[in-house]
C-alpha cells in the first residue's frame, strides 16, 4: 500500500467544546452587568465535546451519527474551522469545502448568480475560473430560471441545491454535509449521492451528519457516535448502527460540566 | 514577522473576495434607483448646496470670514462622512456576514476591511462632487493637491482601526451603535466641518485640536484648498493617529475574534 493512505487526513485530538449556554449570550450592557451582579456571567457551561480522539483516513466516507444536540455540527464546525475547541486540536491536511448545511451561506439579497461568484470567491478561486465552472452549476442545481432572482423569494430546497453544487464546484479533498440531505425532493437527494460517491471515487474524503440510518449504512465505510459530547465508540459501519438501532436513552453518558 | 507574512498572503488569497464584496455592496446600495451611481456624487453635491444655503445666510456669522466657505465645508463634510460611513459599517460587518462565517473559515477582518475600502470608494466618488464644487467657484488648483492622498490614506487606515474596534465590541454588545451614532453626531460638532476653530475661545480650540479628524479635514484643506501643503505637525499627527488607532484596532480584534462565531 502506498504510504499516504495511512496517514489520516483528519485528526482528531483531544477535541473538547466548552459553551455558555444561549441565554448566557449578553447581547446588551445592561443584561451584561447584571450577569455580573448576580456573581459571574459563566455559571452555566457544560462541554458540548469532551475529549474526541479519532482520525479519518484519505477516501473514507465517514458518517457521524448521534442524538440530537450530541455534538455532531460542532464537530463538524471545528473541523472546518470556523469554530476554535476550547481543549484540543484538530489537524486537517488537504482543502475543505464549505460546510454544506441547512441555510447555507448565501446573501439572500443578492441573485444566484451572484452569490454563486460570492460563495467562489469566498473560496478563493478567481472570477475566471468561476465563469469556467458556472455553466456547471447552474446544470446541476437545475436553476437555470431563476438565476437572476434574489435568493429569498427560493424554496429551502432550491438554497440546498445551490449550496451543494457551489459546495462542490471543485473536487475538494474534503466534503462535510450536515444534514442536507434531509431537505430536497428524492430526486435531489439521489443527485446528490450520486454526486458524493463521484467526488469520493475521485479520491475526496467525505463526512456525512444523516438521521437516516439506512442512509448512513448505505454510504459510509466508517461512522462516529455522538453521545452528549462523548465519542461513544467510532469504527466500521457495520460494527456500530446495529448497536445504534437498538441504542436506549437511559443509556447515555449525560454532559460533562466543569467543575 | 512571520505572522505579518501569513496575515498578507492570506490578503492577498482574498483579493478577490474583497472585490466582490466591494461590488456587492454597491449592487445593494443602488439596486432599484433609477439615478444608480449618480447619487454617490449628487448626494455629496446637494447637502453642500443645503448647507451653504443654511450657514452662508442663515447663520450669517459663522459662514462669513471663512474664505470659500463651500469648498471649505464640502471638504470637512466629505472626510467626515468617510469616517463615519467607514467606522459604522466596519462595526456591523462581521456580524452581518455570519451567515457565511459559520459556514467557512474566512479571516474575519476582511469584512471591516472591506467596508472601509467601500467607503474610501464612495469617498472618492464624492471627490467628483468636490471638483464640480471648486470648478463652479472657480477656486485655483495648486500643485499641492497631489499631496492630498496622505491624509485620505491616513484617515482611511485612522477609520480601519476604530472599525476593527468597534466591530470586535459590536459582537457581544449591540448598544456600540447607539453609542458610536450619539458619538458621532458630537465629534461633527468637533470637528470643524462649517467653522474655522480660530473662531472659538480657547478651550473650545483645545478640544478641537485633540480630535483627530480635525487634522484630518485640516490637513485636506490645506492640500486642496489653501495650497499649503503639509506642515510637519500634519504629516505626524495624521500619521500617529493612524497608526495608534490601527494598533489597537488589531489588538482587540485579534484578542476576540475566537470568541466572535459563539455570539452571532
Ligand atoms: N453557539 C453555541 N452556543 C451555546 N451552545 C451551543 C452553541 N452551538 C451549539 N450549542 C449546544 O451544543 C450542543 C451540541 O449541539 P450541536 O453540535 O448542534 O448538536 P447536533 O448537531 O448533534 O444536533 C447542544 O446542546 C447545543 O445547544
Ligand atoms: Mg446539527
Amino acid at each position: 500500500m502506498a504510504t499516504q493512505d495511512t496517514t489520516p487526513i483528519i485528526t482528531v485530538d483531544h477535541v473538547s467544546m466548552r459553551f455558555n449556554l444561549a441565554k448566557e449570550k449578553q447581547e446588551s450592557l445592561k443584561e451584561y452587568f447584571v450577569a455580573l451582579t448576580h456573581g459571574g456571567v459563566r455559571f452555566d457551561e457544560f462541554f458540548a465535546l469532551s475529549d474526541v480522539s479519532f482520525a479519518i483516513m484519505p477516501g473514507d466516507f465517514y458518517g457521524l451519527i448521534g442524538l440530537n444536540g450530541s455534538g455532531k455540527s460542532t464537530l463538524l464546525k471545528i473541523i472546518s474551522g470556523v469554530y476554535k475547541p476550547s481543549a484540543g486540536k484538530v489537524t486537517v491536511r488537504g482543502t475543505i469545502a464549505p460546510l454544506i448545511e441547512l441555510g447555507a451561506g448565501f446573501d439572500m439579497d443578492l441573485t444566484a448568480r451572484e452569490n454563486i461568484y460570492l460563495n467562489g470567491t469566498v473560496l478563493g478561486y478567481t472570477p475566471k475560473y468561476i465563469t469556467s465552472k458556472f455553466d456547471e452549476i447552474v446544470a446541476f442545481s437545475e436553476l437555470e430560471e431563476f438565476l437572476d432572482v434574489p435568493l429569498k423569494n427560493y424554496s429551502s430546497g432550491m438554497v440546498a441545491r445551490l449550496a451543494f453544487a457551489v459546495a462542490t464546484m471543485t473536487k475538494p479533498d474534503i466534503l462535510i454535509a450536515d444534514e442536507i440531505l434531509s431537505v430536497g425532493d428524492f430526486l435531489f437527494q439521489q443527485k446528490c449521492e450520486a454526486r458524493m460517491a463521484e467526488l469520493m471515487s475521485g479520491g475526496t474524503t467525505v463526512i456525512l451528519v444523516s438521521h437516516s440510518i439506512e442512509q448512513i449504512e448505505r454510504m459510509c465505510n466508517k461512522v462516529a457516535w455522538l453521545d452528549h459530547g462523548h465519542l461513544r465508540r467510532n469504527g466500521l459501519t457495520a460494527d456500530i448502527t446495529p448497536e445504534y438501532r437498538h441504542f436506549d436513552k437511559t443509556e447515555s453518558i449525560p454532559a460533562d460540566k466543569p467543575e | 514577522m512571520q505572522t505579518i507574512k501569513n496575515n498578507l498572503q492570506a490578503f492577498w488569497r482574498y483579493r478577490y473576495l474583497l472585490q466582490n464584496l466591494i461590488t456587492r455592496d454597491f449592487k445593494l446600495k443602488y439596486r432599484r434607483s433609477a439615478l444608480g451611481v449618480a447619487w454617490s456624487v449628487l448626494n455629496p453635491l446637494l447637502t453642500c448646496l443645503v448647507m451653504v444655503a443654511v450657514f452662508g445666510s442663515l447663520f450669517n456669522s459663522r459662514g462669513n470670514g471663512i474664505e470659500n466657505f463651500a469648498v471649505f465645508l464640502i471638504i470637512g463634510q466629505l472626510m467626515f462622512n468617510f469616517f463615519r460611513e467607514g467606522t459604522s459599517m466596519a462595526m456591523e460587518s462581521v456580524l452581518k456576514n455570519a451567515p457565511l462565517l459559520r459556514k467557512i473559515y474566512i479571516p474575519k477582518y476582511i469584512f471591516p476591511v472591506e467596508k472601509v475600502c467601500f467607503a474610501l470608494v464612495n469617498c472618492l466618488f464624492s471627490m467628483l462632487a468636490l471638483a464640480i464644487v471648486m470648478l463652479v467657484t472657480w477656486t485655483p488648483i495648486a500643485p499641492t493637491f497631489l499631496l492630498s492622498v496622505y491624509p485620505l490614506a491616513m484617515l482611511a487606515v485612522f477609520s480601519l482601526g476604530v472599525g476593527l474596534l468597534l466591530s470586535s465590541w459590536y459582537v457581544f454588545f449591540r448598544d456600540v451603535m447607539h453609542m458610536w451614532e450619539v458619538f458621532c453626531t458630537l465629534l461633527a460638532y468637533g470637528s470643524a466641518i462649517f467653522y474655522d476653530p480660530s473662531q472659538m475661545t480657547g478651550m473650545v480650540q483645545t478640544i478641537i485640536r485633540i480630535n483627530p479628524l480635525y487634522w484630518y479635514i485640516t490637513s485636506l484643506r490645506s492640500c486642496l484648498l489653501w495650497g499649503d501643503g503639509l506642515t510637519p505637525n500634519m504629516l505626524l499627527i495624521d500619521f500617529l493617529c493612524a497608526a495608534i488607532s490601527l494598533l489597537v484596532g488589531l489588538w482587540a480584534f485579534r484578542k476576540n475574534q475566537d470568541k466572535f462565531v459563539l455570539y452571532m
